[in-house]
């Protein structure tokens, strides 16, 4: 958190120094006009629901949104059936497999660099697996696994595995020679190259696969639990202001997961020009 | 001065090439013969310019004394020890500075004492002392990006001096900086060459830094690259900007020039 509020401070810290120019009409910062964008499409969901008198079991208005949010969260946070129980479970569904799916993309990243002939012996698997739909594999994980942690952990793993080995690799290969030559002249080994130079070079592109991944994990949790979770039982009951509630808590989450990333990623890559620090976020 | 050049006189043979050849194969399509028939020879503590068209394989031959690439033919030998492969006792600057961005500037001169496996406490200290040989002191911890051109490529000499090669070899290391830059790096080089002690290799494509900075200039020619002439330079040190108008200086110049006017390629 403290890391947010210091990138905060930095975009407070800009605006003020704009502001040291006198007569200049203080421009608004980028962030109050998504919050006025946010609250615009919201007055306008309200208001059209409202005016096209739209049944709620088709599309849910804003202020049935929020009271099932406010109702879900009124629980006491053990009940079974309250919102936050289920959004705890489903958190740590999601940073297990983050983690675990993360952990192994990098090692395996880190493995096939440091290897002659592994990427080319495991391109073909790579790309089949890349392009299999994992979401559509998640049914037989759950047959596998159970309906347990288990294999909603292994879904998000699973989706999040992918972009951090392929932007891994990606970053190891992206060294510049003669940086390498560098190093060759002072007889280093093929670790040293690895420690000293390619693992510092790949880090942007990896810090993009990591936060690509942010936004797969929350995908794969949402995955997981329609077999047998929150959302198809309130879809069931059709209660779809109570899911439009469960969809607001998991971008939520998804919001956070990548601010996290975000934020390790600024301290990271300090040595980046913030121009091209911005360029890998938005990569 | 007399006696720095009676004790350079009497220095012994270094480096010796001998019928060198270097051959790199074009895929299939034939082949490129980089050098031909390279002797020469290198007495210690000696500063030895190599000048040349772009293409005459002056920085082949400069990778081939470091170990960073093989030869076709011939021999490289140091101290009578053939060269194969890159060795501990010798330094290389390179045209860009290569200092990597996410280290401190007294982290990049520290590299080599990591990779090397060298005492870092030790190392630490010496590092300070070349950062102030090349006088960059009060930017230890300064990311490189914060340096301008010139700055960068003294911290990268630092870098090549810290695991204290016995030879230093420069491939045109101020061959991206402005040319007021670089005449004060050219007098930087004599002093921190004069205060080191190590043999340089200098490749260079500007004749007069060849002439002003070297105890000897190699003269090489393009396709095939072959060693033309050495030329020793026998102007009294320290030189200065005021060397640079004298006459013996300008008939240096004028007498490589001339070789490359009779070859028939110079850019």
């Amino acid at each position: 958190m403290s890391e947010t509020t210091a990138v905060n401070a930095g975009v407070n810290a800009m605006s003020q120094g704009r502001e040291a120019r006198p007569k200049v009409r203080r421009p608004v910062s980028p962030k109050i006009w998504s919050l006025a964008l946010l609250i615009a499409c919201m007055a306008v969901w309200e208001g059209g629901v409202r005016f096209f008198k739209v049944p709620h079991w088709l599309l849910p208005s804003i202020s049935d949104i929020v009271l099932a949010l406010w109702n879900g969260l009124a629980t006491s946070p053990f009940a079974r059936d309250g919102f936050w129980y289920h959004s705890f479970v489903t958190m740590s569904e999601t940073v297990l497999g983050y983690l675990a799916g993360c952990g192994f993309g990098l090692a395996l990243g880190v493995a096939i660099s440091q290897t002659d002939n592994l990427e080319t012996v495991l391109r073909p698997f790579i790309v089949a697996f890349q392009s299999l739909p994992k979401v559509a594999v998640a049914p037989i994980i759950v047959l596998w696994l159970g309906f347990g942690l288990g294999s909603k952990v292994a879904i998000v793993a699973l989706l999040t595995f992918f972009p951090v080995l392929v932007t891994g690799l990606a970053g190891f290969q992206a060294v510049e020679p003669e940086r390498i030559e560098l190093l060759r002249s002072l007889s280093a080994t093929r670790w040293h190259i690895f420690t000293k130079v390619k693992f510092w070079t790949a880090l942007p592109f990896i810090f993009a696969g990591l936060e690509m991944a942010a936004a797969f994990a929350v995908v794969g949790a949402i995955v997981g639990e329609f077999v047998g979770a929150q959302i198809l039982q309130l879809d069931s009951a059709m209660d779809v202001g109570g899911s439009f509630a469960v969809f607001a808590i998991l971008s939520v989450m998804g919001i956070a997961l990548s601010a996290v990333i975000r934020a390790l990623q600024n301290r990271a890559l300090y040595w980046q020009p913030k121009q091209q620090n911005q360029r890998t976020i938005n990569l | 001065m007399t006696d720095v050049c009676q004790q350079r006189a009497r220095s012994r043979e270094f480096i010796r090439v001998n019928r060198l050849k270097k051959v790199f194969g074009l895929g299939g399509s034939g082949e490129l013969i980089a050098l031909k028939d390279i002797n020469c020879t290198i007495r210690e503590g000696d500063f030895v310019s190599i000048v040349g068209p772009s293409g005459c394989g002056k920085s082949t031959l400069l990778r081939i004394l470091a170990g960073l690439l093989s030869y076709s033919d011939g021999s490289v030998t140091m101290d009578d020890q053939a060269v194969r492969g890159t060795r501990r006792d010798v330094g290389v600057v390179f045209q860009n500075s290569i200092l990597l961005p996410w280290r401190t500037i007294l982290d990049n001169v520290m590299l080599p004492a990591e990779v090397l496996g060298l005492d870092i406490k030790a190392a630490r200290h010496r590092a300070h002392e070349l950062l102030a040989m090349v006088r960059l002191e009060g930017f230890e911890d300064r990311l490189p990006s914060e340096l301008s051109g010139g700055m960068q490529q003294r911290a990268s000499i630092a870098r090549a001096l810290l695991h204290d090669p016995r030879i230093l070899l420069m491939d045109e290391p101020f061959g991206a900086l402005d040319a007021m830059t670089r005449e004060q790096m050219n007098m930087e080089l004599q002093r921190i060459w004069t205060e080191s002690r190590k043999t340089v290799v200098l490749i260079t494509h500007s004749i007069p830094e060849a002439v002003f900075l070297g105890d000897v200039v190699f003269v090489m020619t393009a396709r095939p690259g072959t060693l033309e002439r050495v030329i020793p330079i026998e102007l009294p040190r320290p030189r200065t900007m005021m060397s640079m108008s004298t006459p013996e200086f300008g008939a240096k110049t004028q007498e490589i020039r001339t070789l490359f006017d009779h070859a028939g390629s110079f850019d």
